[in-house]
């Protein structure tokens, strides 16, 4: 009983864990058709703001929660202005510009933070489950991503923000057309990914073990989540975060860890060979 | 004799070096040290500090009178954590430079891709990292710790602290799975039992669920051979579940690039594990050395494991030197195959005559405070996996890595 409650905690962590590394992606390039290679660097400079923050005597929830989204949001804002708005609706060349984003991230990470491992320890003691010890701060991470998920759904359907963002990434012409500046909409976007991008990395960073090229080990992950979401927004984040979390925990426990990161890799085959527009394009049509 | 133009250049820059040759070696000039180290990169941490530890020994040699009358110069190359540009660096080391002696790689993988270009060139070459052990080459000197003699003193201590339930977590490839097979060998040695073995790629960070499986093991003590940033969260995952102070926990690897100083006490405090260096080491040659690290580099404390083996390694020459009184390589050699010894910060290193690897102190600690506490030295151990595999004296042409059977 309670190892089955265990298990059941663990696997919601997973799903969690990927819907927060996903959601940023999920905006960028799922809304915005914008492929950001620098996704991992966003949420590696989201950790390290927060380290930073700490050590400058910051509350660690308002580090992650405030400062670290704001931080890397901007940063997201310049990198906007300077590089991306050139390059909206060119799939191929916002690839070759982002990826070397990531190394000037990296690069630029290196120079200032070092080449050292970093981090803080989690901020939530862990606690007994019968004979069982989990950690505090999963719980932690599912509540941000659950809270996550519902803000995003109540922006997106229920402001009018959310509704003239909708608009412009379907029509950007049209949305014009109606006196609303693409230009202004697609920064104010961008910004948002990247502010969601920088919250996941710094909700994470307490767990691991920060350097400068630890963005490579979301990187992956993100994208297979997010292309096997398919086209809807947040219906295609919440089922493959579930289908692949699913998968990697149950293979972990039951096999071991090098079969359960294996598992999710030959799910998300099999998932795309059988669904090659996502998850959404065959179920949950026309859902957000 | 036909003469194309590519000849002709070639045999002119070919006379053009000889001509210049003379004023080079004749004239009493330096001795040359080729060093070849990771000094940026994601390997840097270990990197970094062995490139210090090179040229403090360096400059203490130097400061000494040098080595036969001669002072020693390094040319350096850094690798950029790139295997691709080792084997490129090896090269122009020992054609280009024509070094006396190269010191330096990291992985194993670094090791590898440039050990035959040293046997090929007839330059002499020493590897002074920790590493999986069974490198047999009578061109190569190893003065880092292997599986054998860090493993054997590590479980019996870390057994006795806890229990004899021993779950192992470590890194997959050669250096995770075959300290691994050492590990399990010695928990059986010890009385003990593995109830289980996880295997871990080098980029898994999240080990949430394998918290929960080792707990429904229920061992009495985890071993960690853990390997890179990545796996540095296993043990802050591990602490903030609240397991830190229910199953004890012990490390072939961590601290080994000061990871200790990452941890926050709370994380780190009891992890056990077994070096041949530790900072807190309370003898006068580490105290010296400190010192002298501290006034080289402006106040610099990173000095660790492998950076310590590295000045272990090319004090360990420059005594091979002294000893044999010439720079050829085959007296330096048989030189030190006579069982050369140095004082150094880490304690005594000897060279194993049979295999070139160092025979050494070991010293058990436990973290404290992001501190490594010496708990116990054990004096001079012996690299016995490599010994069981390989003997140099009867066997000089061997030229393999052995992969010890256990």
């Amino acid at each position: 009983m309670d190892l089955s409650f265990v298990i059941a905690v663990e696997v919601l962590y997973a799903v969690a864990s990927l819907v927060l590394i996903s959601a940023g992606l999920a905006v960028v390039f799922g809304m915005m058709k914008v492929i950001n290679l620098a996704h991992g660097e966003f949420m590696m400079l989201g950790g390290y703001t927060t380290i930073t923050a700490v050590g400058l005597g910051v509350n660690v929830f308002i580090a992650m929660l405030v400062i670290a989204p704001l931080v890397v949001g901007l940063i997201g804002l310049i990198v906007e202005r300077l590089v991306i708005r050139h390059l909206y609706g060119r799939l191929v060349d916002t690839m070759l510009a982002t990826w070397g984003l990531s190394l000037v991230f990296i690069g630029l990470a290196t120079m200032i933070f070092g080449n050292t491992t970093t981090g803080i320890s989690t901020p939530i003691p862990g606690f007994a489950v019968g004979n069982y010890q989990i950690s505090g701060y999963n719980f932690f991470i599912i509540v941000v991503a659950v809270v996550l998920v519902i803000a995003m759904l109540a922006v997106l359907r229920g402001t009018r923000a959310g509704l003239i963002a909708r608009g412009t990434m379907q029509r950007a012409d049209m949305a014009a057309a109606l006196g609303y500046s693409p230009d202004r909409i697609y920064m104010a976007t961008f910004f948002c990914g990247s502010a969601l991008s920088g919250l996941a990395g710094a909700v994470l960073a307490p767990l691991v073990g920060l350097v400068p090229t630890s963005g490579g080990a979301y990187i992956a992950k993100a994208f297979i989540t997010v292309i096997a979401g398919g086209p809807s927004l947040i219906a295609g984040l919440l089922s493959s975060a579930t289908s692949f979390g699913v998968v990697n925990q149950v293979f972990t426990f039951a096999i071991s860890p090098v079969i359960g990161e294996v598992a999710l890799l030959v799910a998300a085959v099999i998932l795309l060979r059988l669904m090659p527009q996502g998850i959404t394009g065959r179920f949950f049509k026309g859902k957000l | 004799m036909s003469l194309n133009r590519r000849d002709f250049l070639g045999r002119t820059a070919a006379l053009t070096t000889t001509a210049m040759l003379p004023t080079a070696v004749f004239a009493d000039g330096t001795i040359k040290l080729g060093s070849i180290l990771d000094a940026s990169g994601p390997f840097d941490a270990y990197g970094k500090p062995m490139d210090q530890a090179m040229r403090m020994a360096v400059s203490e040699i130097n400061e000494a009178g040098g080595l036969l009358g001669r002072q020693v110069e390094v040319t350096a190359y850094d690798t950029q954590s790139d295997m691709a540009l080792y084997s490129q660096y090896g090269q122009q080391l020992t054609r280009q430079d024509k070094v006396d002696v190269v010191h330096g790689g990291i992985l194993s993988a670094s090791r590898e891709a440039i050990r035959q270009t040293m046997r090929k060139t007839k330059t002499l070459y020493f590897y002074n990292v920790l590493y999986e052990g069974g490198v047999c080459d009578r061109n190569i000197f190893i003065n880092g710790v292997t599986p054998a003699q860090q493993v054997e003193a590590l479980v019996p201590f870390a057994m006795k602290n806890s229990g004899k339930k021993v779950y192992i977590l470590a890194a997959d490839y050669n250096y995770g799975q075959i300290t691994a097979r050492w590990i399990q060998k010695f928990v059986a040695d010890n009385g003990g039992e593995v109830v289980g073995t996880d295997f871990f790629p080098l980029d898994v960070s999240d080990f949430g669920s394998t918290i929960a499986k080792v707990q429904t093991a229920a061992p009495d003590l985890v071993i960690a051979p853990l390997v890179g940033g990545a796996h540095l969260s296993f043990f802050r995952q591990w602490a903030a579940a609240g397991m830190k102070d229910k199953i004890a926990l012990a490390s072939t690897t961590l601290g080994v690039g000061n990871e200790h100083k990452v941890l926050t006490p709370e994380e780190g405090n009891g992890i056990m594990c077994a070096y041949n260096y530790s900072q807190e080491l309370d003898t006068p040659e580490n105290a010296q050395f400190k010192e002298k690290w501290a006034a080289m580099f402006g106040g610099d404390q990173s000095m660790h494991e492998i950076a310590v083996s590295h000045y272990h390694g090319i004090k360990t020459w420059a005594e091979g030197v002294r000893k044999a009184g010439s720079l050829d390589r085959m007296a330096i050699i048989e030189a030190l195959e006579t069982g050369i010894s140095i004082m150094g910060p880490g304690g005594k290193v000897t060279v194993d005559p049979k295999t070139h690897h160092a025979v050494l102190d070991v010293h058990l600690m436990q973290m404290q405070d992001q501190q490594m506490k010496v708990i116990e030295t054990l004096p001079q151990r012996q690299p016995v996996d490599t010994q069981a595999v390989c003997d140099l004296s009867a066997n000089p042409n061997d030229n393999t890595q052995y992969e010890i059977e256990i």
